[in-house]
């Protein structure tokens, strides 16, 4: 009979994050950003039907980087534990810090477990706030660490790159148009630092809306409303020029004049 | 496994467990003790007194639906509440208004819409129209022991169907049977009388406008004759509820519009009490 090798437990979590850490790295990255008037989440995705974003609850979206059938299974349980806390007690004791710590607790047991594999996840819960100040993002790496994000975050690949190029550019009060063309333009960097094109068919465009008259904040932007708002964005060059925008973006009333925000 | 979904811990397994869109069937494997027909009951002698929303009702006009509700809830001969809401939207194209036993109903109503949303989530599609009224006979059906103890719930769901690009009428009895409702439809015990007055007064190409004014003079006429139903509280400042469901979504008139279109019909019947005539032939 043979033995079994002794791997120390530092050697065996190591191991454990490295594979979590390859596999999440096959994916593409996605952007999740504060604007103006809420939450925009962007991420590149040929995909028409199986998103990399979507609602959880009334202020609440999820966006996952990583193995499509794992963070799918983390969504609907993470639907599943919104419904039922806001059917026993009220829509409003849902909340976007109650649901990252129940998917910290499940990510972390799956990972320091030997019996599954780790998830090959990374996950971002958001919740937008009636303020910008009241707006929460959580990012959540597949060991069920927590991280509690300002202003934007990016995951997946190319996470660490993303992240250097949109904190030196992300500013507070930005309107959708101006966010959507900052969070393209990092999605577009490679690792090399050589730009690719992103076609409007192929990004995925999520808004987390606080002025949304209905009380389920969440909305795809899709088609000529997306194209539309590229378009602006690539229009005005200098963030700031928030009168034109404002003009053209009335409808959807995701534009106000951020007025005093913008430093 | 934990069980107890307060508990900030892991998920449960259950929540991870690959199975159907519906929060209701969610909850009959994970926690079916919540679920509203599956209470235990107890023997009871007589029935039991629990206050009763009154008269719903629903006009289809070319473009959508209108369903609107009165205010009173009863409990024998007390009137229990006079303010009460019995119309809630179900989604973004449908709605749902209640008669019976208001605490069940209301419940229903909740647990309705938590269905259509839940699924709405994970399917990323809504149900069709169709699928909406047969989940909701479900949920009736699954409340018949209670009807058979006297707190039934009835309700009237009506809504906008997307793709055929009309607004439809389904109502229900205790046993949840289903039945589609062609133009105007009530529910609840003023609904005999409100039914009356809508058959005179309703035609197929009527405008918004006419519409949410038909189903106010069918409650004025429902309230003229029932006991449980409540008519417009002038004093008060309480109006029927009116909701309006058309290609654009659901949206419930505001105080103000509803207002304006019971004190019209008030003013109206100040003259002529039983409301305007139709032609003999």
């Amino acid at each position: 009979m043979s033995t079994p090798f002794y791997v120390s437990p530092q050697q065996a979590m190591a191991d454990r994050a490295e594979y979590a850490r390859k596999g999440i790295a096959r994916g593409r990255s996605l952007v999740v950003m504060q604007y103006a008037d809420g939450i925009v989440f962007v991420g590149e995705n040929p995909s028409r039907a199986l998103h990399k974003f979507s609602e959880i609850y009334d202020r609440i979206g999820f966006a996952a980087a990583g193995k499509y059938n794992e963070y799918e299974n983390l969504r609907i349980g993470g639907v599943r534990y919104a419904d039922l806390r806001g059917y026993t007690y009220d829509r409003d004791d849902v909340t976007a810090r109650g649901l990252a710590n129940v998917y910290a607790q499940t990510l972390g047991n799956i990972f320091s477990s030997n019996a599954e594999k780790p998830y090959e996840v990374e996950l971002v819960v958001a919740e937008v706030g009636a303020t910008p100040d009241g707006d929460q993002i959580y990012r959540l790496p597949h060991d069920g660490s927590i991280v509690d994000e300002h202003g934007s975050v990016a995951v997946g690949g190319n996470a660490e790159q993303i992240s250097t190029y949109l904190d030196q550019r992300h500013e507070d009060g930005m309107t959708l148009a101006e966010a959507l063309k900052l969070a393209v333009q990092s999605l577009s960097r490679d690792t090399n630092g050589s730009e690719r094109e992103i076609p409007a068919e192929r990004l995925e465009v999520a808004i987390l809306d606080r002025a949304r008259p209905q009380q389920r904040k969440f909305k795809r932007i899709v088609g000529r409303q997306l194209s539309r708002l590229l378009e602006e964005g690539g229009a005005t060059d200098a963030v700031g020029d928030t009168e034109t925008d404002a003009e053209a973006d009335g409808e959807t009333g995701s534009a106000r004049d951020s007025g005093g925000d913008v430093e | 496994m934990e069980a107890n979904p307060r508990s900030t811990g892991r998920l449960p397994a259950a929540f991870l467990t690959p199975g159907s869109s519906s929060f209701m069937d969610f909850l009959s494997e994970h926690q079916p003790e919540i679920l509203p027909g599956n209470r235990q009951l107890p023997p009871t002698q007589g029935v039991l007194e629990a206050p009763h929303g009154t008269t719903i009702v629903a006009v289809t006009f070319p473009g959508g639906v209108v369903l609107a509700g009165d205010r009173r809830a009863t409990m024998g001969n007390v009137i229990a509440q006079r303010d009460i809401e019995k119309v809630f939207p179900a989604d973004e194209y449908s709605a749902v208004g209640i008669a019976g036993t208001a605490g069940l109903a209301v419940e229903m109503v909740k647990l309705f819409q938590l269905e259509l949303e839940h699924f709405e989530k994970v399917e990323g599609a809504t149900l069709s129209l169709e699928g909406k009224a047969n989940r909701l006979s479900t949920m009736i059906r699954s409340n018949l022991g209670m009807a058979m103890q006297g707190l039934a719930v009835v309700p009237l769901f009506a809504g906008y169907d997307v793709d055929r690009e009309k607004g439809r009428i389904f109502s229900y009895d205790v046993t949840g049977g289903r039945s589609e409702e062609h133009g105007f439809a009530a529910t609840g015990s003023g609904s005999v009388f409100a039914r009356g007055a809508m058959k005179k007064l309703y035609h197929d190409a009527l405008t918004e406008e006419q519409a949410t004014t038909l189903v106010i003079q069918a409650l004025y006429d429902a309230a003229d004759d029932d006991s449980a139903t409540g008519g417009p509280d002038m004093a008060r400042r309480i109006f029927p509820i009116v909701t309006v469901i058309s290609d654009e979504g659901f949206r419930r008139l505001t105080e103000e519009e509803s207002s304006v279109i019971a004190r019209s019909v008030l003013e109206k019947r100040l003259e002529q009490p039983d409301g305007p005539r139709a032609a003999l032939l």
